[in-house]
């Protein structure tokens, strides 16, 4: 039988919590600005312009189809200048956490968009028409009428699929930013324990996602019975 | 970086037989395809029946099947990977895990990969087959015990090729997901796609060429995946039931 | 999914990605310009670069690149310049100094012609030979014995090239695992994946001082390369280039024995292991005429 050792985790702690304040930055920002973006995203692609609507598509379907590790790479390896020089940063930032969150955002927006495309369409289109009939100009209408309820009724789905972008995050393990699984992991090879490390943060993701997704699911459940 | 050469694709790759850049790209598209159908066959039969047990009666298998979708759709994907390549061997039984130790190590990486996205998109697919199960009217299964059936006929015969139909889209984006999520296995030195983009830029250093090849050709398999699931939905589609996408 | 419409958008960045990224300015210039330098270093490359018991940077590597940031202070008179870590592996270093995320960087890597068609190279800071590490009683003593075997490298070093040319034109049969960094292949040889590790000599012995039971370990086998370690820098960089070679040079013909001494020949952290490796022929050369030729 394996002779487990767990004495490198406590004094790794305060390590492993910086990695875990990257991967909530990440994951906060990503969300933040992966949600704006999908919902311009998805409005665009409602929209009458076909230009537009099908710019917005490719965008989607893009992000779509890339494995995130690749779009990971291609952000660390390819462009890191780029985005160095379109956000003027300091060189003090640390540019592979800033371009894995951008990679980030723009991979989620894509996913997001689908879900708000949705959650658009499942408003009744008459309420466009009524909001249309009452004076209100296209983007008062949704600004006023469509957005609220859509959003409210995809609440529950955009959670999700941040705890999903939660998980995610750690694969910025190929871009060797440090949050907290690479924290775990750097302590498990340097201290010749990876087999506790990995168990130790496998069951911090569990905790912590199991948690949240039943607190989405209960969420759910009280809007559906608002609803009826 | 300069300017883009896309004849590095035809020079000599260093791995003797005369072979190329491009016979090693598309060694390693062989690996991302068949380490995604190998994995597909473990989440689709496994998943299936994890999503059958979700539905029955009985508590005890309800909730084995419940504990493993919480368990995979939980932890990420790059932990669930590690575990099973670095954590298992330590924790089975000495002479399994020295065994597997000592086999080839493209064996060991191409099961650990094969079986850890097995499981994890299993969860996933488990969930859809329920889903598909309950979206069916309650009528259907008592339909199927009045006539005589018994329930595991009730499901083979009544329930689950229903499902399964209703469930084609989103089985085809799972799919798509799952030959994504094949990535992953570069991370095990698994020389599949994305690794051997990084292989590529390794060897060849030019990475814009290396990497916009990888990535189109993942465009390319999924591209194939959603023509042919949408082929097969075609086919399976039951007249006068399920409309296009499921209206 | 309309794919088709992806690979228009796909195209279109691809075309556009390649005019933004153009090659920064002078490295001096840019760090005048930001007042900060960027390091690129090793997360486990004992014991040239690597992280100590308190996640600090140290090394023998590390402590010629801070003679260079010293330098760089005083030249550009900036008493107050940051510094920026930014930890690499073997496959994504030469990426990230032509891209311009690192200004330097100084580790364990091997100076060569083919390397430098896309990097420059600064005076050589140490000269290893390309050996193995297994357990004592494996039997392996030479290349030759590796036959049929699993076999773990670090994917991207010159060690992977070598071993992997080697089985292809000896027609070895032997399974080569390329792992992220040295401390996972050390791990890889350690659980019994693999029955040696083909490495770089110095970094072989700084891994075998983390092993529970170093005697464990040997480090065998007929050195299949020279090799010489340089900091990378940026390349058609002259000014640049030549005070990190000025710097480097001087630190080691006054300090590379004391240098040597602390880091091969003393208690070195994390767990305060001595390396006890001796002073080569090669390294007495090296101190007394600093160059920054590759051997191959």
């Amino acid at each position: 039988m394996y002779d487990f050792d767990w004495s490198s985790v406590r004094p790794a702690l305060p390590f492993m919590w910086d990695g875990m304040k990257v991967t909530l930055k990440i994951t906060v920002l990503a969300m933040s600005v992966g949600i704006a973006l999908g919902t311009v995203i998805a409005m665009v692609r409602l929209s009458k312009n076909r230009a537009l609507s099908a710019f917005s598509a490719s965008y989607v379907n893009l992000f779509r189809s890339v494995p995130l590790i690749m779009v990971l790479l291609w952000f660390s390896l390819i462009v890191p200048d780029v985005i160095a020089r379109l956000f003027n940063l300091s060189r003090m930032a640390n540019v592979q956490v800033i371009s894995a969150m951008v990679a980030f955002s723009l991979f989620q927006a894509a996913y997001y968009a689908e879900i708000i495309r949705a959650g658009i369409q499942s408003v009744k289109s008459g309420q466009i028409g009524a909001a249309l009939a009452l004076g209100m100009t296209f983007g008062q209408a949704m600004r006023l009428v469509v957005l609220p309820q859509a959003f409210r009724n995809m609440t529950p789905l955009l959670l999700t699929q941040t705890i999903i972008l939660f998980q995610d995050t750690s694969l910025v393990y190929v871009m060797q930013v440090r949050d907290f699984f690479g924290a775990a992991n750097i302590v498990g090879t340097r201290d010749g324990r990876q087999v506790e490390m990995i168990l130790f943060a496998g069951a911090v993701y569990f905790v912590a996602c199991f948690v949240l997704s039943k607190l989405v699911k209960r969420w759910q459940e009280r809007l559906r019975v608002v609803a009826t | 970086m300069g300017e883009m050469n896309w004849r590095v694709f035809f020079e000599q790759a260093p791995s003797g037989g005369g072979a190329t850049y491009l016979d090693w790209t598309l060694q390693g598209l062989k690996l991302t395809v068949l380490l995604a159908m190998a994995s597909w066959c473990i989440a689709l039969v496994w998943g299936s029946v994890m999503g059958v047990f979700r539905t029955l009666p009985n508590r005890i298998l309800y909730g084995i099947s419940t504990a493993y979708v919480e368990v995979f759709r939980n932890v990420p994907l790059l932990v669930q990977l590690f575990i099973w390549y670095f954590v298992m061997p330590e924790l089975v039984p000495a002479g399994l895990g020295d065994w597997f130790k000592q086999i080839d190590p493209f064996l060991q990486q191409f099961l650990a990969a094969t079986l850890c996205l097995g499981f994890f998109t299993g969860a996933r697919i488990c969930e859809q087959v329920r889903a598909g199960i309950e979206s069916l009217a309650k009528g259907q299964k008592a339909a199927g015990l009045a006539l005589g059936f018994t329930l595991r006929q009730t499901y083979d015969y009544v329930l689950l090729p229903m499902a399964f139909r209703i469930i084609i889209p989103t089985l085809a984006s799972e799919m798509v997901n799952l030959v994504k999520n094949s990535a992953v296995a570069s991370t095990i030195a698994l020389l599949e796609l994305a690794a051997m983009g990084k292989q590529l830029l390794d060897y060849t250093a030019r990475a814009y060429e290396s990497f916009m090849a990888v990535t189109l050709l993942y465009i390319a398999v999924n591209l194939v995946v959603l023509g042919f699931m949408r082929f097969l939905e075609g086919k399976a589609r039951v007249p006068g039931f399920i409309g296009g996408g499921g209206r | 999914m309309d794919i088709r419409r992806a690979l228009v958008f796909l195209a279109c960045t691809a075309l556009a990605a390649p005019a933004l990224a153009q090659q920064p300015s002078g490295t001096l210039d840019r760090i005048k310009q930001t007042g900060t330098i960027s390091l690129g270093h090793r997360e486990s490359s004992i014991p040239f670069s690597y992280y100590d018991d308190k996640q600090q940077v140290v090394g023998y590597s590390h402590d010629f690149q801070m003679r260079v940031v010293d330098a760089v202070k005083k030249k550009l008179n900036l008493p107050n310049l940051q510094v920026k870590y930014t930890p690499v592996t073997s496959q994504n270093r030469i990426p990230l100094v032509q891209n311009g995320t690192i200004d330097i960087e100084c580790g364990s890597t091997t100076n060569n012609l083919e390397r430098q068609k896309q990097v420059d190279f600064t005076t050589t800071l140490f000269v290893v030979g390309t050996r193995l590490l297994t357990k004592k009683n494996s039997g392996i003593k030479d290349f030759p014995d590796l036959k049929g075997k699993n076999v773990v490298t670090t994917a991207g070093t010159t060690s992977e090239k070598l071993i992997r040319a080697m089985n292809d034109e000896k027609k070895m049969g032997m399974n080569i695992i390329s792992a992220k960094d040295h401390g996972e292949s050390f791990l890889t040889l350690e659980s019994g994946r693999a029955v040696a590790f083909m490495m770089d000599d110095a970094l072989l012995a700084g891994e075998r001082a983390k092993a529970r039971k170093q005697g464990d370990w040997v480090i065998a086998g007929t050195p299949q390369s020279k090799e010489a370690y340089g900091c990378m820098l940026r390349k058609d960089d002259a000014e640049f280039k030549k005070l990190a070679d000025e710097v480097i040079a001087a630190a080691l013909k006054s300090d590379g024995e004391k240098e040597f001494k602390k880091w091969f020949q003393s208690p070195i952290p994390p767990k305060g292991v001595n390396l006890n490796l001796p002073l080569t022929d090669d390294m007495k050369e090296l101190f007394k005429n600093p160059n920054d030729k590759a051997f191959q």
